[in-house]
């Protein structure tokens, strides 16, 4: 069911100076989120050039789509249910599973085990791909255990923690200590860095004034910070502040931090801020 | 208390627009009881406040558990010390047993100390009633009570006023030359006050615990009124929910240690007072008659759910302290008693899930409330809990319920999906301008909002094609 991206599998990268584990390739599945392959395909490139410069053999589960989040979290417990199956089987025989995403990779990690509560089989199987599943920066930091990364930036930038990825997974230190890697980039923390932008999923369409005012604060923050660019790691969020900032009339570009580690800011034209 | 709840989103926007108001949650969320509390946990130790939440989360999960046992323990040593222990099923029960002990004991002026069960029960307004004052004597529930208004918020019921709109009240209700300077207006209070503790011939207070192996009660407090109420008049009623009784003293000597530093950043509350039982005869104060009132109001229905969670808080209020959405919105939009991500669970599990449809929805899930919880109530995942909920009762709109059902139908067909993705990015495509914004969603109006700037944003559009379809020409190669 794994297929591999270039159809030859693990030869590759063996030698690659940016790894530290070069001999051999850990087999990483790829979960692409619905969000990444609609509005930002090029997320999932960077995503994939960084888990292969790391030297890892990647590979893209086809037939993946979402994980299933909207439903849970708007109490369709059977939507999710189903949606969470079929993103069991489709990663089964990947050892790792890798997402550019703390939103999804905590859902997977954190409730698709609860999912089965009634379901001792199926709770096992969430459990086990709970186990193998990481964050991006997360995997790259602590698993791949990087200590350099492909792309560069000069400027300033400002991190924005996502909830998700900083209280379910614990993702806080291993972005910054990426980042630290990026030659030209300097890091400028904002105030309230830890405070969520409002978005929520469909609380952002549900409760739109008070979505408002919570990005209305969070785009203060981050023209605060004096920063060139916010980076953050999950795309509905990326998509509210810069939507948000936008609307305000404020350029501050926003990036994914999978982008960023790459190379691909979109310096070329591909900026995220402007679409393309 | 007439829950409010079902207006949410006008109480919110009402709050939205009200400047002075946004100012002061503003003031309140830079500057306010989470830096202090976080300054508390750095000076303990994080690793050790960790571990003080584990053993305060067990306290409560233990006493949860037999929690009939410990009520019965309660109830034999404090009547043993002479107090006299009564059980209300619901608030408004409570409320009647109060009333009916002011007129057993003639009672003309209650002093009360902070308590939410009293809010629970309106019994304020009940009290005023049946001819009896009542006078709120912790100083921002004395505040609100002269605004005639309710708590924004569980420790700091007047957090939503301004320093100027106390100014008034007070010049307006004292008498007084208007006043600007704090400590002033708040020996000013005081004088107030003392009169009213001097004259009261009842004491109403809250329990922040009870104690089922002395009979005590303990409220803790910063002021000094609470020890006035519950030592000076001479009937002394403390009124509070049945799942507040923990077996020991040791017990609370734990959970002691984490409240005040959970709800405002202290190491230890300037007081702590116990009441155990009526006035001895060697004693030079104290009330001559002691009841404690043990409310249920709902409690009991949370016993063996997947709610009952819940039944662990300790009424810190450090869920919104850090809540965002609370300090977006403040208390009074919540509309009950328990404000922020603690009544976005309690007011739907004790008023009913009709009463509060909003409340669980309008959280963001963030997870800073439970991050921060000294028991460790795991409220995001009660609030989706109570989202299932409404779900399985039907409480939620057509539009949302179809809306999620094709989502997840089309996800469950890769390759329509993966066509209707492809169809639905170009589509955005197309409407988005040369900056790549789009302004106009027909499905999600409430992502961009209205036309007006401060309302809404844009969605930034797609690249126009999927990552799926990028791929296979990847692999397909050049």
């Amino acid at each position: 069911m794994c297929a591999d991206v270039h159809g030859t599998g693990d030869a590759t990268l063996a030698a690659n100076p940016l790894s530290a584990q070069p001999i051999h390739p850990m087999r990483v599945g790829l979960l692409v989120t619905c969000l990444v392959d609609m509005m930002r395909p090029n997320i999932g490139f960077a995503a994939l050039d960084l888990l292969e410069s790391a030297g890892c053999s990647v590979v893209v589960p086809e037939g993946q789509t979402c994980c299933g989040q909207p439903g849970w979290n708007s109490g369709d417990r059977e939507s999710a249910k189903a949606l969470s199956e079929k993103l069991i089987a489709e990663f089964a025989d990947c050892p790792w599973v890798v997402a550019p995403s703390g939103s999804c990779a905590g859902m997977v990690r954190t409730h698709y085990p609860e999912l089965f509560r009634d379901d001792p089989l199926m709770r096992e199987k969430a459990r086990a791909l709970a186990g193998r599943t990481w964050e991006l920066t997360d995997f790259l930091a602590n698993v791949a255990k990087v200590h350099a990364v492909p792309g560069r930036f000069s400027g300033t930038l400002t991190y924005h923690d996502t909830c998700s990825g900083l209280r379910e997974l614990g993702v806080k230190a291993q972005p910054r200590r990426l980042l630290a890697m990026l030659p030209g980039a300097k890091l400028q923390e904002m105030t309230g860095c830890e405070t969520c932008c409002g978005f929520g999923g469909t609380f952002a369409v549900k409760f739109s004034e008070i979505s408002t005012l919570m990005a209305d604060q969070k785009c203060e923050n981050i023209a605060a910070s004096g920063a060139d660019a916010v980076v953050l790691g999950d795309l509905g969020c990326m998509l509210n502040i810069e939507g948000r900032l936008r609307k305000r009339g404020d350029a501050t570009r926003v990036l994914h931090i999978a982008e960023v580690l790459a190379g691909d800011t979109g310096d070329t034209g591909e900026a995220s801020g402007a679409g393309r | 208390m007439k829950a409010q709840s079902v207006r949410f989103k006008a109480r919110s926007a009402d709050a939205m627009a009200n400047p002075v108001l946004q100012r002061n949650l503003g003031r309140f969320a830079t500057g306010g009881l989470g830096k202090l509390r976080a300054d508390a946990v750095a000076a303990y130790g994080s690793q050790a406040f960790e571990d003080l939440r584990e053993a305060a989360k067990a306290i409560r999960d233990r006493s949860l558990a037999s929690l009939d046992v410990w009520i019965a323990q309660f109830e034999q040593e404090a009547v043993r010390r002479g107090a006299t222990v009564l059980f209300a099923e619901t608030a408004e029960d409570a409320r009647d047993l109060v009333l009916e002990i002011c007129r057993r004991h003639d009672i003309r002026k209650a002093v009360k100390s902070k308590s939410m069960l009293s809010e629970e029960a309106g019994l304020n307004e009940a009290l005023a009633e049946a001819g009896v004052q009542p006078v709120e004597t912790d100083l921002g529930e004395y505040i609100i009570q002269l605004a005639g208004e309710a708590p924004s918020h569980i420790i700091a019921p007047a957090v939503h006023k301004s320093r100027d709109e106390v100014s008034d009240l007070f010049e307006q209700h004292h008498g007084t030359p208007r006043k600007t300077d704090i400590p002033q207006m708040t020996r000013e209070a005081r004088e107030a006050l003392r009169a009213h503790f001097l004259s009261g011939d009842l004491g109403i207070s809250g329990g922040n615990f009870l104690i089922a192996e002395t009979g005590s009660g303990i409220i803790v407090t910063n002021e000094g009124n609470g020890r006035m109420v519950t030592t000076l008049p001479r009937v002394h009623v403390c009124i509070t929910g049945i799942e507040k009784v923990i077996p020991t003293l040791e017990d609370l000597s734990t959970l002691l240690r984490i409240l005040p530093r959970s709800a405002t950043g202290q190491a230890i509350s300037n007081y702590a007072s116990f009441f155990t039982g009526v006035r001895g005869e060697a004693d030079a104060e104290g009330p001559e008659h002691m009841y404690f009132v043990l409310v249920d109001g709902g409690r009991t229905n949370l016993v063996g759910t997947d709610l009952q969670d819940m039944l662990r808080c300790i009424r810190c209020g450090a869920c919104m302290n850090h809540c965002p959405v609370y300090g977006a919105v403040g208390g009074h939009a919540y509309g009950w008693v328990y404000p922020g991500p603690m009544g976005a669970v309690l007011t739907p599990a004790y008023v009913g899930l009709e009463e509060a449809l909003d409340l669980p929805q309008a959280a963001t899930l963030c997870g800073a409330c439970s991050v921060v919880c000294p028991v460790k109530i795991p409220l995001p995942d009660l609030m989706r809990t109570l989202r299932e909920k409404q779900v399985e009762r039907g409480l939620r709109p057509e539009s949302e319920r179809v809306g999620l059902r094709l989502w997840s139908w089309f996800a469950q067909h890769p390759k329509l999906y993966a066509l209707a993705t492809r169809i639905a990015v170009r589509v955005m495509r197309w409407h988005a301008d040369k900056a790549g914004m789009i302004y106009w969603m027909p499905f999600a109006s409430g992502w961009v909002g209205s036309g007006k700037a401060g309302e809404g944003r844009f969605l930034p559009a797609p690249a126009g094609k999927t990552f799926r379809e990028l791929l296979a020409a990847r692999r397909r190669g050049p």
